[in-house]
Parts: C-alpha cells; sequence; structure tokens
C-alpha cells in the first residue's frame, strides 16, 4: 500500500485516504469494547449537580439551602425547652416547653413553600425558598437559595386602649443562604439576613434587623452530623437587649425520618423570634434543649 | 489518477468487508427491585449506556449511578449518599462476554437465549457474574433483556444493623438494552 501512496503525485489526497483509512481501522478493530463505552459516556455526560449538602431543610434554628423534593410533603415538630438556667426547680428547663409545627412542600425541584404556628406568641408564619444556583462538580463551586418569611404575631395586643392595627403585628424576613459542600464530610453556610418590623420594638429600636448568619456540618458517620449555627447581628441594627443567636446541634437520620437535637439560646423557630429576639447568653447557662423531628411524605409520585 | 481511483475503491470495498460489528444503545433501561416486610426499594435507570460486538460477542455496558430514579425522593439521596455513595463511585459498570455465542446467530431474526458472565463492578467492587437472558433479534435491531439476582455484600454494600432485618440481602436487576449499528 505505502508503495502505492509514494507514487501519488497529489499530496493533500494522499493525507486525506491515510485519514480515511485510518479512521475506518479505529472503528473496526484494535479497539477494546470498555474504551469504546468509556468515550460514548463521556460525550453525553451531564452536569454532576452536588446533593445532600444538608441532611435537612434547616440548618438548625434557619433555613439551610437544602430544599424538599418536587411533590414532597415534610411535617416538622419543633421543641425548644426552658433555659438550662432556670435550675432544678423547672428541671433545668424541661418544664416549659415551646412549640412549633411545620408543613413544607416542594411546588418544583427548586421552589418549596412552608407555613408554621409557634406557640410562642401564638405565631402563624409562611415562607417561601428557591434554589437560585446549584453546585456542581468541576463547575458552579456554590449552592444559592433565596428564601422570603412572613410572620403575624396572633397574641392579643397588649395596649387595647391605642388604636391598632393588623399589620403592626406583623413580620418579614429575607435571606440568602450561600452554601457549598467542601467534602462528603463537611459544609459550610452563610447568610446575609434581614428582619423587618412594620411596628419596631421600642421607640430607639430600628425597624430593620441586619444580620450574618454562619454555620455548617460535620458527618460523624453516613447517619449522624454534627451542626453549628451562628447569627451575628450588625451592631446599630438591632434590638436593644437582644443577643445574637448560637446553636449546636446534631443530625440523625433514620430512614424516613430526620432527629435533630439541639441546644440554643434562643426560644422562637421563625426567624424573626431567634435573629433578632434572642435573649439568653449561651455562655451564662441560657442554654435550651430542643429537637425537631422532620418527617417526609411522598404527596405526588415522580413520572419518569 | 488512474491509482488514486484504485486506491479509492479498495478503501470502498475493504470498508465493506469491515462492516461495524458493534451495536449500541445509549437509553438501554435498568431497573432493581428488593422486596422488604416495609416497602420495596425499587428504581429505575434509563440511561444506561451499552455496546454489543456481536462478532466477537463482548457486551459492555455503563451505568450513572445518580441516574437511578425513585418513586421516594428521600430513599434516592439515601441510595446515593449512604449505600452506593455515588460521589465516591459515579459509575456501575459490567464488562462481559456471550458465552454461548455459537448459539446465537445475528443474521436470522428470532428469539435466542443467551448466557452471559464477565465482571459487575458496583460501589467499586468487581465481582464476576454470571446471568441468563434473552435476544430478540430483528433485521434493523437487537433486543436483549435478563434477570438475574446480586448479593449487596458482593459489592461491599453496607446495611446498617439498624435496619438489617428490614432490607433485602439480595436485589434483583432487570436489563432491557435495544441495541442499533453505532
Amino acid at each position: 500500500m505505502s508503495i502505492v501512496f509514494m507514487r501519488l503525485n497529489n499530496k493533500l489526497s494522499l493525507i486525506g485516504i491515510l485519514l480515511f483509512v485510518s479512521s475506518l481501522h479505529a472503528t473496526s478493530y484494535g479497539q477494546d469494547l470498555m474504551d469504546m463505552l468509556d468515550k460514548e459516556t463521556e460525550k453525553q455526560s451531564k452536569p454532576d449537580y452536588v446533593t445532600a449538602t444538608f441532611k435537612t431543610t434547616r440548618l438548625i434554628n434557619g433555613h439551610s439551602v437544602e430544599n424538599v423534593a418536587k411533590g414532597v410533603l415534610d411535617f416538622r415538630i419543633s421543641h425548644r425547652f426552658g433555659f438550662l438556667s432556670d435550675g432544678a426547680y423547672e428541671l433545668f428547663g424541661l418544664d416549659q416547653a415551646s412549640m412549633r409545627m411545620g408543613f413544607d412542600y416542594g411546588l418544583t425541584k427548586r421552589w418549596m413553600i412552608g407555613v408554621g404556628r409557634s406557640t410562642y406568641q401564638k405565631q402563624f408564619d409562611g415562607f417561601t425558598k428557591y434554589k437560585l444556583l446549584s453546585q456542581v462538580s468541576g463547575g458552579m463551586p456554590i449552592t444559592v437559595s433565596a428564601t422570603a418569611g412572613i410572620m403575624y404575631k396572633s397574641l392579643k395586643f397588649d395596649t387595647p386602649d391605642r388604636e391598632n392595627f393588623l399589620t403592626s403585628k406583623m413580620y418579614y424576613s429575607a435571606q440568602l443562604l450561600i452554601g457549598r459542600k467542601f467534602s462528603e464530610s463537611l459544609s459550610l453556610q452563610l447568610m446575609p439576613t434581614l428582619i423587618h418590623y412594620n411596628l419596631a420594638t421600642g421607640i430607639n429600636d430600628p425597624n430593620d434587623v441586619f444580620s450574618v448568619g454562619a454555620g455548617g456540618r460535620m458527618k460523624l458517620n453516613k447517619r449522624v452530623s454534627l451542626n453549628a449555627e451562628y447569627y451575628y447581628q450588625i451592631p446599630g441594627h438591632q434590638i436593644s437587649g437582644a443577643t445574637n443567636s448560637l446553636a449546636l446541634g446534631f443530625d440523625i437520620e433514620t430512614g424516613g425520618h430526620v432527629f435533630q437535637l439541639n441546644v440554643t439560646n434562643s426560644t422562637g423557630m421563625t426567624e424573626r423570634s431567634f435573629i433578632s429576639e434572642t435573649t439568653g447568653n449561651f455562655f451564662k447557662g441560657d442554654i435550651r434543649f430542643g429537637f425537631t423531628i422532620s418527617r417526609v411524605f411522598t404527596i405526588v409520585t415522580p413520572r419518569y | 489518477m488512474k491509482q488514486i481511483l484504485v486506491c479509492v475503491l479498495l478503501c470502498a470495498i475493504s470498508a465493506g468487508s469491515f462492516a461495524q460489528p458493534v451495536f449500541m444503545t445509549r437509553n438501554g433501561k435498568i431497573s432493581f427491585f428488593s422486596k422488604t416486610p416495609i416497602e420495596n426499594i425499587e428504581a429505575t435507570n434509563n440511561e444506561v449506556t451499552s455496546l454489543l460486538d456481536i462478532e466477537k460477542g463482548e457486551l459492555v455496558f455503563a451505568v450513572l449511578v445518580k441516574s437511578f430514579r425513585f418513586d421516594k425522593a428521600l430513599m434516592e439521596e439515601h441510595f446515593n449518599e449512604n449505600y452506593l455513595e455515588s460521589s465516591k463511585y459515579p459509575k456501575a459498570t459490567f464488562n462481559g462476554k456471550i458465552l454461548n455465542l455459537s448459539k446465537v446467530n445475528f443474521k436470522v431474526s428470532g428469539t435466542y437465549e443467551i448466557e452471559v458472565g464477565g465482571d459487575l463492578t458496583i460501589h467499586g467492587v468487581k465481582q464476576y457474574q454470571t446471568a441468563t437472558g434473552t435476544i430478540i433479534v430483528s433485521p434493523d435491531k437487537f433486543e436483549a433483556s435478563s434477570r438475574f439476582v446480586i448479593k449487596l455484600a458482593d459489592h461491599k454494600i453496607e446495611i446498617p444493623a439498624l435496619v438489617a432485618e428490614k432490607i433485602s440481602k439480595t436485589v434483583e436487576i432487570n436489563v432491557n438494552c435495544i441495541y442499533a449499528p453505532k
């Protein structure tokens, strides 16, 4: 063959034919079928979205970048007991309990909504959370979600003789959640937060409370993780007497349930109540034991 | 000029005789099923890539573990996170052969019983696996299907002690692929 090729005047056609022949040979034999398969799968590779940055939609008190899946209902019951520092008479806080019951639902893969009711100040709350960006391995480095919440304190006005407006008991929150799963065991998150009070708490208190939260989780094994969450209120934009919320906890996963055990200095379980209205000092024993049970139900079975 | 013509002709002939013996699918289906006292565990993957060399009888599969779809999202998450560890072992593969190739005539339409054997790699653990199945030969395609059972322990897929009684130690796997010329 090569002698035939040598005689050819036209070099271009020589190269053309050589390429043609070599390509024929490459696909017909001399190549391992497994290599061919690898090439095929590479060709159709899709973005590899990072999943399970956190075990559930809440880090401890506040939101994580996780959403409930589409068509799934998450029923959550949370308890926070009294301060440990209340002493033996209150059985270290266990005699008092504050509770929130909530229903969260995934409308789409990226969009979830939820409602809840807390015994703390007879509060109703609702929120929506949308995943703007998803972390991709070898691509987008972070997951970003945005939340917006509305809270309504249904406790009766303590000044009934004054002209009161229903809207005075309404509060709003907006958060940006920026999270990254650094490894199988370590995930971290930042949460710039704005909380708006229609009616400021006191004459010198702001209507808008700004804070930045930081938190993360460290997996201890496949089913247990250690979580931490802290909200730093920007000085000058906080309610007088309010302390920063700190929480430490474990997530324990058992089949369809996730148990979250925690200790925190906060009482409420909505943004407005734990971020801007925490009063306890964590390091002086103002610690509450608390837990959350999350149980998911598949309402709409996905179609594939 | 005459020589070029001869050359092209030669190549054309050789191309004809080297007719691709490799057939492929990009949307093969693999599902698995495991019966347990509490609830059945089942999932389907419709994005299976497989190649079949009808001359050598070689058969290879590649599956992205993350592409298995469950009815329950949480089950899917646990499957990936806790059992198959799909971020560590993203792919499951099979590299094997049709053991009774002489009994299959890929040029004559019909249904043939086949035996397949080869290395099945799941959860990063390679295990020799055999399976029986059928291959339906028609003029434009081959449809292969198989059902076999694997042991989770063979692939070092751990079941926590807490749920050991409730999760089956074996899983039934169903494969269905329609191959077309590559």
